[in-house]
C-alpha cells in the first residue's frame, strides 16, 4: 500500500515538473522568437528558425531609422516627472487622509475610491479641451501637472500603508511640538520607504508604457515617448520584422532589467495592492 | 463650536488625548491642506471634466467651436444609425465574455500548480511573470510576428504537429480569439497575485479537511477556492473594466481589422473624437460605456454575495 502511494505519488510530481516546464517553453520561447528574429540578416528572417548568420545589421538599421536616444529621452523625461510629482502628491494626501483627525475626511475619502471607477474614456474629451484652451496641446505639460495634484490609486494605496504606523510613533513627535509637517517629513515618510518604492516602481511602469496619453496629446515626433515612437514606426516599417525585432527588443530590455533589480519591491507591491484590504 | 470639536473628540478614540485637543483645533485646516493638492486635481480633472462631458454628450462639439445643443441626437443616432456601435460593442462584450474567464482560469490555474512545493519556484514564476510586464506597445509588435501566418513562430509550430494553421490576425473569425490568445500570454500579472492569496490559506484548514476524508479535489473545491473567492473577485472586477476599455493592442496591431472583427468600443470611440473630431458623439459613447460597465460590475457584486466568502464574517 505505502508503496504504491509513494509511486503514484513520485507521477504525480513528475506531471507537475513537466507541465510546469512545458509551460515555461511556451510563456519564454516568444522572447526567444523576439531576440532570435533580431539578430538574423534580412534574407533569413522569412526562411530560417535559427539564425545562420549571427548579425547585429538590424540593431545598426534599426536604431538608425528609429532615434532611440530621443525617444527614450522624452520618456525618461516623463517618467522622472511622474514619479516625483505622484510621490510628493499622494503621500502628503494619504497623509491628510490617514493621520490627520478632521471633519470631511472620511467622505473625501469616499469620493476618491468612487472616482476610480470611472472610464478614463469619460473625461478624455473634456480633459482635451481644457488642455487646448491652456494651449498645452503638443507639450508634456497634459502627461506631466496631472500627478503632482495626486493619483486617487496611489492615495488609497498609501493610506492604507499609513494606516498601519502605531499612533504612538507620531505621538510622541506631536507632544515634542512637531508640527504635522514636521511629522510627516520626518516619522511618517521615512517609515513608508517600502511603499513608496512601490508607488514609485508603479508609477515608472505605468508612464513607460503609457500609449493613450501620449497619442491623444503630441503630434511633434520630437516630443515622442518610446510607446508612441515604436507604434509609429510600425506603421513606417511594418514589414522589416528584423529591425521591429530589434527595437522592441531595446524597448522592453529596460524594463525586465528593472524587474530583476527590484524584484523584492515588485513582490511587496502586488501583496499590498490592497487585495488583502 | 466647542460642541462640535466635543462630538469630535468622543467620536474616535485616539483623540482622547488631552495633548491632542490643541491639535484638533488646527486639525481641519491642516488636513485639509494636506488634501489640496488632490482636491484641486479632483475638480480640475474630474468634477469639471465628468460634468462637462455630460454637457458635451447633448451636443454637437468639435474642439474647435464652442459646442452646439442638440438634445439626445447624439444618443438616437448611436443606438439607431450607427451600426459601427453595435458592431464594436459585440466585439468588446465578446472580449468580456470569451477572454476574460480564459485569462482568469489560467491564471488561477497556473498559481496552483506553483502553489506546490516545488524546486526552483522562483524561476517558474519569473518565467511566467515577465510577459505581464513587457511594455504592451513592443508586446503588440511581438505578437504581430509571432502570428504571422506564413512565417509566425505559432503556425510553424502547428504546422510541425500537423495540426490547422489559422490565418489568425488577417482572418475576421480568429482575430478575437488570437487577441485572447496574446491576453493568455500576459496571465502571468493575474497569477501572483493569486500566488500572494493562496500563501495565505492556512494549512490547518486543507489539513483538517484532509482529516476528515476529502480528497484533492473536495479540498480544492471546499476549502482553497472558498478561500480565494475574494481574491478572484477582485480580479473580476478590475479584468472588466480593463477589457471595457481594451484599446492599444487592437490600435497597434490591426487599426480595428480585419473587416471591424477587431473594432472595440474604446477604438472606435477614439476614431469618432480624435479622427473625427465628432467629439459629442465621443462624449455620449463615453457615458454608454459607463453604464454598461457599471451594470455588469453591480450584477458581479450581487451574485458576489453567493459565491465569495469573507473569513473575517464567519458565518
Amino acid at each position: 500500500m505505502a508503496r504504491t502511494l509513494s509511486a503514484g505519488r513520485r507521477l504525480n510530481v513528475t506531471l507537475v515538473y513537466a507541465a510546469l516546464v512545458v509551460l515555461s517553453v511556451v510563456f519564454f520561447s516568444p522572447f526567444v522568437w523576439l531576440v532570435m528574429t533580431s539578430l538574423k540578416p534580412e534574407a533569413e528572417v522569412f526562411t530560417t528558425i535559427l539564425p545562420k548568420h549571427w548579425v547585429l545589421i538590424q540593431y545598426k538599421d534599426g536604431l538608425t531609422h528609429f532615434p532611440f536616444m530621443l525617444y527614450l529621452r522624452n520618456t525618461m523625461v516623463l517618467c522622472t516627472a511622474n514619479v516625483l510629482g505622484v510621490l510628493l502628491s499622494s503621500s502628503l494626501v494619504a497623509y491628510g487622509l490617514s493621520r490627520i483627525p478632521w471633519k470631511g475626511r472620511e467622505p473625501l475619502f469616499a469620493v476618491l475610491l468612487s472616482t476610480m471607477m470611472l472610464p478614463a474614456q469619460v473625461t478624455m474629451v473634456p480633459m482635451f479641451a481644457v488642455f487646448k484652451t491652456l494651449g498645452w496641446i503638443d507639450t508634456l505639460l497634459p502627461l506631466t501637472v496631472p500627478a503632482f495634484l495626486g493619483n486617487a490609486f496611489f492615495i488609497f494605496l498609501l493610506r492604507q500603508f499609513f494606516m498601519t504606523i502605531p499612533g504612538d510613533l507620531t505621538d510622541a513627535a506631536r507632544l515634542d511640538g512637531c508640527s504635522e509637517f514636521d511629522i510627516y517629513r520626518r516619522v511618517v515618510m521615512p517609515l513608508a520607504k517600502p511603499a513608496l518604492a512601490t508607488v514609485a516602481l508603479f508609477t515608472f511602469l505605468a508612464t513607460w508604457n503609457d500609449f493613450i496619453g501620449p497619442l491623444v496629446y503630441l503630434y511633434d515626433e520630437g516630443k515622442f515617448p518610446l510607446s508612441l515612437g515604436l507604434a509609429m514606426f510600425t506603421s513606417q516599417y511594418g514589414s522589416f520584422w528584423g529591425q521591429l525585432m530589434a527595437v522592441s527588443t531595446v524597448m522592453t530590455a529596460p524594463i525586465l532589467l528593472l524587474f530583476f533589480l527590484t524584484q523584492r519591491t515588485f513582490i511587496q507591491g502586488i501583496t499590498m495592492s490592497g487585495i488583502k484590504g | 463650536m466647542k460642541e462640535r470639536s466635543y462630538h469630535l473628540l468622543t467620536s474616535s478614540p485616539p483623540l482622547l488625548h488631552p495633548y491632542r485637543r490643541r491639535a484638533s483645533r488646527n486639525a481641519q485646516l491642516t488636513g485639509l491642506a494636506f488634501a489640496a493638492p488632490w482636491i484641486v486635481g479632483f475638480i480640475v480633472f474630474f468634477a469639471y471634466p465628468v460634468i462637462a462631458s455630460a454637457y458635451y454628450s447633448l451636443c454637437s462639439f468639435d474642439a474647435i467651436r464652442p459646442p452646439r445643443f442638440i438634445g439626445f441626437e447624439n444618443y438616437r443616432r448611436m443606438f439607431t444609425e450607427d451600426d459601427l456601435f453595435w458592431k464594436s460593442l459585440w466585439n468588446t462584450l465578446y472580449m468580456v465574455v470569451a477572454g476574460l474567464p480564459v485569462g482568469l482560469a489560467a491564471s488561477l490555474g497556473i498559481a496552483l500548480l506553483l502553489n506546490r512545493k516545488v524546486k526552483g519556484m522562483t524561476v517558474y514564476r519569473t518565467i511566467y511573470y515577465l510577459p505581464s510586464i513587457t511594455p504592451v506597445v513592443a508586446t503588440s509588435i511581438l505578437w504581430l510576428w509571432l502570428l504571422n501566418p506564413e512565417m509566425g513562430l505559432i503556425n510553424i509550430a502547428l504546422g510541425k504537429m500537423h495540426l490547422m494553421q489559422p490565418g489568425w490576425l488577417t482572418d475576421p473569425a480568429w482575430a478575437k480569439a488570437a487577441l485572447i490568445l496574446m491576453g493568455l500570454w500576459g496571465a502571468g500579472g493575474g497569477m501572483v497575485i493569486y500566488l500572494a492569496a493562496l500563501q495565505d490559506v492556512p494549512e490547518s484548514l486543507t489539513e483538517a479537511a484532509a482529516l476528515d476524508g476529502a480528497g484533492k479535489l473536495q479540498q480544492f473545491r471546499h476549502v482553497t477556492l472558498p478561500m480565494l473567492s475574494p481574491v478572484i473577485l477582485f480580479n473580476l472586477i478590475m479584468g472588466l473594466i480593463g477589457s471595457f476599455q481594451y484599446f492599444t493592442q487592437a490600435y497597434v496591431m490591426t487599426s480595428g481589422g480585419p473587416q471591424d472583427s477587431t473594432m472595440f468600443y474604446a477604438l472606435h470611440l477614439f476614431n469618432r473624437a480624435f479622427l473625427d473630431f465628432r467629439m459629442g458623439y465621443a462624449s455620449a459613447m463615453a457615458w454608454v460605456l459607463f453604464l454598461v460597465t457599471l451594470v455588469c460590475a453591480l450584477l458581479v457584486f450581487k451574485t458576489s454575495a453567493r459565491w465569495v466568502y469573507y473569513a473575517g464574517e464567519g458565518r
